[in-house]
């Protein structure tokens, strides 16, 4: 998408063919941050962490920034997958494969539930119908104790191996397997983002998000594709909870919370609505100043609060959409 | 379709809002390859006519018919499938998109929607399709400009574009003179004049001088009733019509 009218000053010479050649091959550029990022971050645990609310956070964005239609309901979609992935781990012993995959579908299943309630509404009250739905499976996901774990969470989520062809048996329990399992899943969901924006479905959505009316008047079906862009959102949200779940070896019935749906507005608008990378720069700034600033306070969400204000009143575009912005003039 | 036959049919139309009757009782025919004009004073039932014909809400009572197929009640975007194009009263573009993405996209609703894994690129004739439509309404030179930063005139135009994207038996254009200088008008005039021999077209329109000079038959709608029909010259003739339109700028 092309981008807003950036300022002129602010003029960095050579680095604009960056810019031009990131936005280009976005899937590329995505995949050389998720190798660099273990390199980049103090801790591999924080890399994986960045990867998954990255994704959760490109999931949403699909229905946010480029769908025009603002979900308080997203941690239903991420609790879906997360639980998937957890009770094939936890209750099945299934292989890694089998537990990651289970996890998008999880996720799209939710997301149809709640979105063929949801696309009868519109602004405001399409927020508040999914963050109504999304408690409902927040309760659900308390109650089910023993699926879920109910308040304690779903333990034992303990990915110990993840063998792959050839007789080669990694250890689920390195770190750096995991980074590279999640890294590896992630970059294969980007890239089917980044198909479906080029797509003609993505194009119908971007007409419905500049204007429903005339969109309904060229002959799209405005709730069919809401609904499928809703679907498609619950798919990659659904795998980021799964991996999420894997990463952390818990499901926390929190990753249902609606603070957790909050979460994805907050990364998408922190790194840049309109920009394909900002979500997951919106992660990694995200979970990078909470390491820094939890190890001095307990205060850590006054200084997540202040630092997301600044950015709306400052930064419209978010920090990889103003970065962008900067680079290209 | 044969030139002369009922493109577009309604029968006994009428629209209440709550208590309010905006239309009531309207039988009129919109005959294959002619330009009709729809006119009346403002508060006449216009905008509700219009909104009717092109399924932006069904009608309390009646029906419409499009090529002898009774369509009353089904939703908008089936109205725009079987070949029914609208212009809007207040212009609506898709703002932050090219000039040419706009037609594009409008075209590809005919042929793609939901298909969210091949790529938008690979649909044959589109583009082609969205660079004839803007040189035929002269915008051209805007095709890679975002959309709402086009002037109010070029916005008007890129919407006769966007509504002929999907090749429709039948055009509707809502006052789509509204808020555009006397050169421009002139121009779009002779536009919907050309569009008439190729299709069917409706034009709703407050100024009766405008559409006389290019419509072959008229309507003309005064308190939500059907109060005249006929050649523009045998409107002007109309005792009635004179009446409803003296006093006023007509």
């Amino acid at each position: 998408m092309s981008g807003t009218a950036a300022p002129t000053r602010a003029r960095l010479p050579g680095l604009a063919p960056l810019a031009e050649w990131g936005m280009r091959h976005r899937v590329f550029g995505t995949w050389l941050a998720l190798a660099a990022l273990p390199l980049l971050l103090p801790s591999t645990a924080l890399a994986t962490s960045v990867v998954a609310y990255g994704l959760y956070a490109l999931g949403f964005n699909l229905l946010f920034g480029w769908g025009g239609l603002l979900s308080f309901g997203h941690a239903a979609l991420l609790g879906g997958g997360a639980y998937a992935t957890g009770i094939a781990i936890a209750h099945y012993g299934a292989p890694w494969w089998a537990a990651i995959g289970v996890a998008p579908v999880a996720g799209a299943g939710v997301a149809f539930l709640m979105g063929v309630l949801a696309v009868r509404t519109r602004g405001i009250y399409f927020a508040m119908v999914t963050l109504a739905l999304s408690q409902c499976a927040y309760h659900v996901a308390y109650q089910a104790v023993g699926w879920t774990g109910g308040e304690n969470g779903l333990r034992g989520v303990n990915l110990r191996e993840v063998a792959l062809p050839f007789g080669m048996v990694l250890d689920g329990l390195d770190p750096r397997v995991r980074y590279g399992l999640v890294a590896v899943a992630a970059g294969l969901a980007v890239a089917a983002v980044s198909r479906v924006l080029d797509s003609p479905f993505g194009a119908a959505l971007a007409a419905l998000r500049e204007n429903e009316a005339r969109a309904r008047a060229c002959g799209y079906d405005v709730r069919a594709v809401r609904l499928l862009a809703f679907v498609l959102s619950g798919a990659v949200c659904g795998l980021a909870g799964g991996l999420l779940a894997i990463h952390l070896s818990v499901v926390p019935v929190e990753t249902m919370h609606y603070a957790t749906s909050g979460l994805a507005v907050m990364l998408a608008i922190l790194g840049g609505m309109h920009s394909f990378f900002g979500p997951f720069a919106g992660a990694a700034a995200f979970l990078l100043l909470e390491s820094a600033v939890a190890r001095w306070t307990e205060h850590w969400p006054l200084v997540a609060g202040t630092v997301f204000m600044l950015c709306v009143l400052f930064f419209r575009e978010g920090i990889w959409g103003t970065l962008v912005g900067w680079l290209r003039r | 379709m044969t030139a002369g036959g009922a493109a577009l049919r309604a029968e006994g139309l009428g629209k209440s809002f709550g208590g309010f009757r905006a239309l009531s009782g309207v039988s009129a025919e919109f005959r294959a390859g002619l330009l009709t004009s729809v006119i009346g004073p403002n508060g006449a039932g216009k905008s509700t006519f219009f909104n009717l014909l092109t399924g932006a809400f069904p009608p309390s009572e009646g029906r419409i018919l499009f090529g002898g197929r009774d369509i009353t009640g089904l939703p908008q975007h089936r109205f725009a499938r079987l070949g029914i194009a609208k212009s809007f009263q207040i212009t609506a573009v898709f703002p932050r998109l090219s000039v040419a993405e706009n037609v594009r996209v409008a075209a590809q609703a005919l042929v793609s929607r939901l298909d969210f894994w091949s790529h938008r690129a690979r649909l044959r004739g589109l583009e082609e399709r969205s660079a004839a439509l803007l040189a035929r309404v002269g915008l051209s030179h805007r095709a890679r400009r975002a959309a709402g930063e086009l002037a109010h005139g070029e916005q008007r135009a890129l919407e006769v574009a966007m509504a002929l994207a999907a090749d429709p038996a039948l055009l509707l254009l809502d006052e789509p003179t509204a808020g555009m200088s006397p050169e421009e008008t002139r121009g779009f005039m002779d536009l919907a004049r050309a569009l008439a021999g190729e299709r069917t077209v409706v034009l709703v329109e407050h100024k009766m001088k405008l559409v006389m000079g290019i419509s072959d038959r008229v309507l003309v709608l005064h308190h939500g009733e059907l109060l005249a029909e006929g050649t523009p010259a045998e409107i002007r003739a109309d005792e009635r019509v004179r009446r409803v339109y003296l006093g006023q700028r007509a």
